[in-house]
């Protein structure tokens, strides 16, 4: 089974892209299973599910998403396996820039907007820097000159990486996506496997659940701003 | 130069022979000093906590820095120079044979025609992606008559086509002049400064109503965008190959901006409905239901009607200029 780890910025057009992959792997009669990452809610499942993907839902709600994220992923690629999936797509956001769901040989990708700003490449931290394909949308909301900014931007920060412009609204780009979909990772299990950066660490006491302000209430691994 | 013999350099002397190096690490959150130590030894003497923080690894920033080198040096190189491209023959939708093969040369202009929807867009990324029958069309795209590098589809330094799409709005939070600059040195050009005042410079040529270096881009009427950015793409883009999805008839003198296009050798393709572009190409691909259904050659007799059409153009213009600056029309 083909996986892969999709991420980015929420409302970059993460689950747009996904959608157009979907149709052009499902031409080609391919079963396709989808993993949503996501807080509260998401209707995303729906949209899957209408295309006829095998879907699952993942709300990590008041949990770190990342680390629920990680906690669940072995298992929805068993799952995945189980159901027969010729490809398995998860799709997370990277809601704080310093997360990344990225696994160690697992094809990665990031997908990013042109109209988040010209800083943003820079912000983002392991989930665009480390990822394997880079895919920018919106493209046909600004001009030529902005995409290839943007897109230099991009390669500044992941030099390796593939990137690609893809229209997530015609599908502009996405069957050429959809190639690099079919060379993906090829797995059965997750078993022994790491990510590619570790996550973000806290365990103080606001992890567990304080909520009043203050030096007394604070235990764990606190840090401070430098004065 | 090699990466191996480049991290050796002492830092001083890698910041003044390539200054792109300070933003590259400065992307990543670090601060380069010129200073006598080589950048191996920099590298080897950041400190791993920190590295935490910014969200990167001594192994990856190493590697980055390996392909983002490779990519700068890539820039210098002269790209393939492309003689010639030839679109053969692919499928319709209904799965009728194309049955063609056509050869396009630098300095033509070749134009598509045909209802939204038939399958024009699909022709331009068949171009883009260098198709060799791996397309819905099943086309095959050759280049100088041979089967390209696969370089071409993922390259970001040497890219087949630049294309000018309908849509010219500008984001960024920058000036015109800005954003040139900005365009010009993730570019690399030599002397950008003066790329920077020529496409200005041409730009206001174009463009019906004049702007000045320090107009936001923001604030740049549809014309003068269009205006920008095609001085932008004739001077900046190293692409062969152009791919214009129309030019609008406001705010821009449409035949000196494909005149400026042609005059850089590029091989341009215009999806266009405009009579007066259309007569301005050499060639006409008609597309009906996701194939090329005709080609028409612009013929003398057309011709003939383009100096007509013109001025009716120009009487319209007349009309327009007249009414933005307050006359009235109820005499033509």
């Amino acid at each position: 089974m083909h996986f892969l780890t999709v991420s980015g910025p929420p409302s970059s057009g993460k689950t747009s892209v996904i959608l157009r992959v979907i149709e052009a792997l499902q031409a080609k009669q391919k079963k396709i299973g989808v993993v949503k990452y996501d807080c509260l809610m998401t209707e995303d499942d729906l949209s899957y599910a209408k295309k006829g993907v095998l879907v699952k839902k993942g709300l990590s709600g008041s949990q770190c998403p990342d680390h629920y994220f990680v906690s669940n992923i072995e298992a929805c690629v068993s799952w995945g396996v189980e159901n027969d999936c010729d490809f398995l797509i998860s799709e997370s956001a990277g809601l704080c820039n310093r997360c990344s769901p990225h696994i160690k040989d697992i094809t990665a990708v990031c997908v990013i907007d042109n109209l988040s700003g010209i800083n943003t490449p820079r912000k983002i931290g392991p989930m665009l820097k480390s990822a394997d394909i880079v895919v920018i949308t919106k493209g046909d909301i600004v001009s030529q000159a902005e995409r290839e900014v943007f897109a230099s931007r991009v390669k500044q920060v992941n030099p390796g990486a593939v990137i690609m412009n893809i229209n997530g609204i015609t599908g502009q780009g996405a069957f050429e996506l959809t190639s690099l979909f079919e060379e993906a990772s090829d797995i059965e299990t997750l078993k022994g496997m790491r990510l590619r950066f570790s996550m973000p660490s806290a365990l103080c006491s606001y992890c567990l659940g304080e909520t009043r302000i203050g030096d007394e209430y604070q235990t764990g691994n606190v840090r401070k701003m430098e004065s | 130069m090699h990466y191996q013999d480049l991290v050796l350099q002492p830092l001083k002397q890698l910041l003044a022979d390539y200054p792109w190096l300070e933003d590259f690490f400065g992307s990543f959150g670090l601060q380069l000093q010129a200073t006598e130590q080589t950048l191996q030894q920099y590298l080897d003497r950041l400190d791993p906590d920190h590295l935490l923080d910014l969200g990167i690894s001594q192994e990856q920033l190493q590697q980055s820095l390996h392909d983002f080198m490779a990519g700068m040096l890539a820039l210098d190189e002269a790209a393939e120079k492309v003689e010639s491209l030839t679109i053969i023959g692919g499928f319709d939708k209904t799965g009728s044979a194309e049955q063609l093969e056509l050869t396009l040369k630098p300095g033509e202009v070749i134009c598509i025609v045909g209802p939204t929807g038939s399958g024009k867009s699909r022709l331009l990324a068949d171009i883009e992606w260098v198709a060799q029958g791996d397309t819905p069309t099943k086309r095959k795209i050759l280049i100088n008559g041979g089967v390209p590098d696969n370089k071409w589809r993922f390259s970001t330094e040497h890219k087949l086509v630049a294309q000018l799409s309908q849509n010219m709005n500008f984001v960024m939070d920058l000036t015109a002049e800005e954003f040139v600059r900005m365009h010009a040195e993730s570019r690399l050009v030599p002397d950008p400064e003066e790329k920077v005042a020529r496409i200005l410079e041409q730009a206001n040529q174009l463009a019906g109503e004049q702007f000045k270096p320090d107009t936001p881009v923001t604030s740049l009427s549809g014309g003068q965008s269009r205006a920008l950015m095609i001085a932008d793409m004739a001077i900046l883009s190293k692409s062969p190959i152009v791919l214009i999805d129309e030019i609008e008839n406001a705010g821009i003198d449409r035949k000196k901006a494909l005149e400026l296009l042609v005059k850089q050798e590029k091989i341009i393709l215009m999806a266009t409905h405009d009579p007066i572009l259309a007569l301005m190409g050499d060639k006409r691909l008609v597309i009906k239901n996701g194939g090329i259904a005709k080609i028409i050659a612009s013929s003398d007799a057309e011709r003939k009607n383009l100096s007509r059409l013109e001025e009716l153009d120009n009487t319209l213009l007349a009309l327009r200029n007249r009414i933005r600056f307050g006359e009235t029309l109820e005499e033509l």
